[in-house]
């Protein structure tokens, strides 16, 4: 369903296929010296990383790194103060976050930000507000083509629906359902909008380790079938060092290290990041 | 066997009934299957060609006469079609357990010698790939969810529409030979193999002829006037005779539709789109949707749950029976019939309101007098108008007013609105969930019967119901009963032979024809009515010799919402013990009712507070067997709540859900030790299975508790 976001990065000289039989092309995201900050403090300082085509990258780093803030600039919601972001090999000028969208950029939230009122299938379905032309009066009347509309966002939703295993849950209101759900409601209705650059913000937090195992499954699934890349924030180094192709750490908003799973594990700026170190 | 064949129009096989069902039937439905949030339809027609073009590509890849073709996956028309295309050429479907782990598989796919497998989805596949490595003669495995089966190795892997692709095009050149082997299918050729649940010991493949599928299903289909209008909702495993009868045999003999869930977990819910006209489930499955109605009952509004209760007690008091049945269904209503339905309506909505209206006022001022505490003291009343009737008729009225206010919205909800035959059999149903749903005018039955005999070998007629019997034997079925009180019987549905294993075929069937059941029973002298009373090789002597007979005691036991499971020892021992499993549903909302905070199954199970009723259940229980001079002795001295559930990945029980008491008395012997030595708690080490195929182990100390009894030479309570 996603294949026409799909660049063809045959010709890239970059690209190389990981163990599992994926293709990883270019970049497609380059951040390049990003700072950010809040009034005197320093949220982000001096970052540069990029994120490859199809590839699964994580964001880690203690509490207070940096990391959500980072997701934030990638979307397009907060500014940086210095630095740019290139997206598709063009310096993407300040947008507001619906023409982020518009792009191919989709997110979930940290702290689970659904209507509650409304039934799992309404939630999906704005989702695919950008892909929604008739204005509010058409849809009220529902005849000709916002009818039409509606019935061909309908099924790409329940194509998510059908990939996410949610059929069960489909007229339940959000309000009602176990936070496992919730966050996988929240999984499908940025699939919806069909992204090329996936962005999850703690997509496991909360969760028992049979809900963890699930949302990865999903979270890889996501990435094989459609080829759609995601970057991640995750705190769980089991579940960030399995899924992964590549890891960017933050330390009170620098970057310590990046590179494979591996290459993370070893490196001394993360340990003492992480296990903290002696001060003799 | 002529006149046989005459009898059955000359349809000697399942697709020959296609056959006759596209000619006859061809645009009605013939399937239906909710995806993507839609119910998507094949007609008649459509699925024979469906089924046609599955059948040439099964051919294409060489497929061969008699071959074994497993069949793996949750209900799918799909998976349907695919028993039809396998016997299409010559082939014998064998479908299979979809939840069994890999192990049970292997066996299984090992002993039928399957050249093909057709799996539902990855997750079936991944099972017989891994099986592979071990069993070698499984060449073409075939797939129908594409989803995440990019990445695997197609050498031998093949999607199922590719197949039919390749039927497609391949037609011209194997149409013939096709025909050819469709045309030899008769009567005695082999219709399918179905694997028992294996209660005792491995499965056994038994092998089902075409006269036993469809004479099976002709007899049961007359017995109940089904007809091709009829609509069944496909959620039992494929691989229970059960499935395959009703949504098989009876579906091609009659042309009626097949309509499949779109999950397992959605089953609930399609149920109730669906409205089958036709249903059967284990009792488990109404015992679950009985407790969830009461507990959503108890949700509800003080009004609400006032006038439930009232027109509940009335409809049980025999009234549903009289006025509540579905009558049989006339091809199409005439007009004098629909205006009695609107007349019968309109008293039935005009009553409604005025009981409604009433009992409002009433509550309103009992609110007032006994403030939040109002729902015990409050009981619904008829309308004051109802009195201008008397007797049968007043009856009458009343219970169209509950079909409007309760018995009506409350079957819709259930799914059950349309319902006119609904059948439950495997274990013995608690009576107060079977007069519940035939209080609200569902024709519930019983049925008694087992894979060997394709299902049918007594069943209850429409006007016959009991609760304790299992009715009278299907048509064609005799019935012999052995002096040690085990059933046998003879019908056109008996099996021909266990697959591969003559030693167990001889020692269950005879060479007339007489197979022993393994149950024992008698019939009731007044109603000539079968009775089971349990497992004849379980039926035992107690040390003393009084009979011992755990299932009976089991099932009343069971009985109970508050208990899942129970398993009664006492065999060759002076006194009986039970383990008994609680209902989690049932319990955990009571402890939520009564402020009892837990964290997990296990301390549930061993709170006071639950053991006390349980106890209270147990006590009860042994009054009533203590009724009974033959099986006074089964009382049950001590108990204890088990940790765990018993559950069939750890053995414990049969996919069917029956248990297996060796396994259970070989795992658990310290426990059962302890309850004959009089200890008061035992500690317990369990390893216990994974759905993924992990271990781990569970510890516990359990409480055992001492039950009182009932001495039924003096009818005096003794400790």
């Amino acid at each position: 369903m996603m294949d026409a976001m799909n660049m063809s990065t045959d010709t890239n000289p970059d690209s190389y296929v990981t163990d599992d039989g994926r293709t990883i092309g270019g970049v497609v995201m380059d951040l390049k010296n990003i700072t950010l900050r809040f009034g005197g403090v320093v949220a982000i300082k001096d970052i540069s990383f990029d994120i490859r085509e199809g590839e699964i990258r994580a964001i880690i780093g203690p509490n207070g790194a940096g990391k959500s803030s980072m997701l934030n600039v990638i979307s397009g919601f907060y500014k940086p103060q210095e630095g740019e972001v290139w997206f598709r090999g063009k310096k993407r000028p300040p947008m507001r976050p619906y023409q982020v969208a518009q792009q191919g950029l989709a997110r979930t939230f940290q702290n689970i930000a659904l209507f509650d009122g409304m039934s799992v299938l309404d939630n999906i379905m704005t989702g695919r507000l950008n892909y929604m032309k008739t204005n509010m009066l058409q849809q009220a009347i529902w005849w000709g083509k916002a009818e039409k509309e509606e019935l061909e966002n309908r099924e790409k939703v329940e194509k998510v629906i059908d990939f996410l295993e949610i059929q069960h849950i489909r007229k339940t209101p959000v309000g009602r359902l176990p936070y496992g759900l919730k966050k996988r409601v929240e999984l499908a209705r940025a699939l919806a909008a069909e992204p090329s650059l996936l962005l999850l913000d703690e997509p496991m937090a909360g969760m028992n380790v049979e809900e963890k195992e699930d949302m990865s499954r999903f979270i890889l699934d996501v990435n094989d079938e459609f080829g759609t890349t995601i970057a991640l924030i995750e705190h769980d180094m089991g579940v960030v060092m399995d899924l992964s192709d590549r890891v960017v750490v933050m330390d009170y908003g620098k970057k310590i290290g990046d590179g494979t799973p591996d290459e993370v594990r070893n490196n001394q700026d993360v340990i003492d990041a992480y296990l903290g170190v002696a001060h003799d | 066997m002529a006149q046989e064949l005459a009898a059955a129009g000359a349809f000697a096989s399942i697709p020959a009934l296609l056959a006759r069902n596209v000619k006859e039937f061809g645009n009605r439905p013939a399937y239906r299957e909710k995806e993507f949030g839609i119910w998507q339809s094949w007609t008649w027609a459509e699925a024979a060609e469906e089924i046609q073009n599955l059948a040439l590509g099964l051919m294409a890849l060489g497929i061969d006469k008699g071959d074994h073709v497993a069949i793996i996956g949750r209900n799918r028309p799909a998976l349907y079609w695919a028993m039809v295309a396998a016997q299409k050429c010559g082939a014998v479907p064998v479908p299979l357990y979809q939840d069994a782990v890999v192990d049970e598989m292997e066996y299984v796919l090992d002993h039928c010698g399957a050249r093909f497998v057709i799996c539902g989805d990855q997750e079936q596949v991944d099972k017989v790939i891994e099986v592979q490595d071990k069993i070698h003669h499984i060449e073409h495995v075939v797939y129908y969810d594409k989803r995440g089966m990019r990445k695997y190795d197609h050498s031998h892997l093949n999607w199922y529409h590719d197949i039919q692709e390749e039927g497609r095009v391949a037609h011209h050149r194997l149409e013939g030979e096709m025909a050819e082997r469709e045309a030899e299918l008769d009567y005695d050729s082999t219709c399918v193999m179905l694997y028992t649940s294996g209660t005792t010991g491995k499965p056994k493949g038994v092998v089902l002829s075409n006269r036993n599928i469809i004479e099976s299903a002709k007899n049961s289909s007359e017995f109940d006037a089904l007809s091709p209008g009829e609509d069944i909702l496909a959620y039992l495993p494929m691989a229970w005779v059960g499935d395959f009868i009703f949504s098989l045999g009876q579906a091609m003999w009659c042309g009626f539709c097949v309509n499949c869930p779109e999950s397992a977990d959605t089953m609930m819910t399609d149920l109730r789109e669906i409205g089958p006209t036709y249903y059967f489930a284990p009792p488990r499955v109404f015992e679950t949707q009985l407790t969830s109605v009461m507990i959503r009952m108890n949700d509800s509004g003080d009004l609400k749950y006032a006038i439930f209760h009232h027109f509940m007690e009335f409809a049980k008091s025999g009234v549903g029976e009289k006025y509540g049945m579905p009558k049989r269904r006339l091809a199409k209503p005439d007009l004098k019939r629909r205006v009695k339905t609107v007349w019968k309506y309109a008293m039935g909505i005009g009553f409604a309101m005025e009981t409604i209206v009433e009992n409002a006022v009433r509550l309103g001022f009992a609110k007032l007098r006994y403030g939040k505490n109002v729902r015990n003291h409050f009981k619904a009343k008829d309308p004051i108008l109802l009195n201008l009737y008397s007797g049968n008729l007043r009856d009458y009225f009343k219970y169209r007013m509950g079909d409007v206010l309760v018995y009506g919205p409350l079957k819709d909800t259930l799914g059950f609105g349309r319902i006119r035959v609904g059948y439950t059999a495997g274990e013995a149903i608690g009576p107060e969930i079977f007069e519940f749903y035939r209080s609200l005018g569902i024709n519930l039955k019983q049925l008694y019967g087992q894979t060997e005999a394709t299902v049918f070998i007594t069943v209850q007629p429409d006007g016959e119901v009991r609760n304790d019997t299992v009715g009278v034997p299907a048509p064609g079925v005799e019935i012999n009963i052995a002096d040690n009180g085990e059933i046998f019987y003879r019908s056109p549905g008996t099996f021909v032979e266990y697959y591969n294993n003559p030693d167990s075929t001889a020692s269950t069937k005879d060479e007339e024809g007489w197979v022993a059941t393994g149950d024992a029973g008698f019939f009731d002298k007044k109603n000539g009515h079968l009775r089971i009373i349990d497992r004849a090789k379980d039926v035992g002597k107690m040390a003393d010799g009084r009979m011992f007979a755990p299932k009976y005691v089991e099932n009343k036991l069971k009985f109970y919402p508050d208990i899942l499971e129970a398993v009664v020892f006492g065999n060759g021992r002076d006194m009986c013990t039970a383990f008994i499993n609680i209902d989690l549903t049932a319990v955990g909302n009571w402890a939520e009712r009564n402020n009892i905070a837990y964290a997990s199954y296990q301390e549930l199970a061993g709170h006071p507070r639950v053991l006390e009723t349980i106890q209270e259940h147990v006590e009860t229980v042994n009054k009533s067997v203590a009724e009974d001079e033959m099986l006074s002795g089964c009382q049950i001295h001590r108990f204890l709540v088990l940790h765990k559930e018993l559950d069939a990945d750890d053995g414990e029980m049969t996919r069917t859900r029956k248990v297996r008491r060796v396994v259970v008395e070989d795992r658990y012997s310290p426990l059962i030790d302890a309850l004959y030595t009089g200890k008061s708690e035992q500690f317990i080490e369990t390893e216990v299975t994974y759905e993924d195929g992990r271990k781990g182990s569970i510890k516990a100390t359990l409480e055992i508790r001492d039950a009182a009894v009932v001495n039924s030479s003096q009818g005096m309570a003794a400790e």
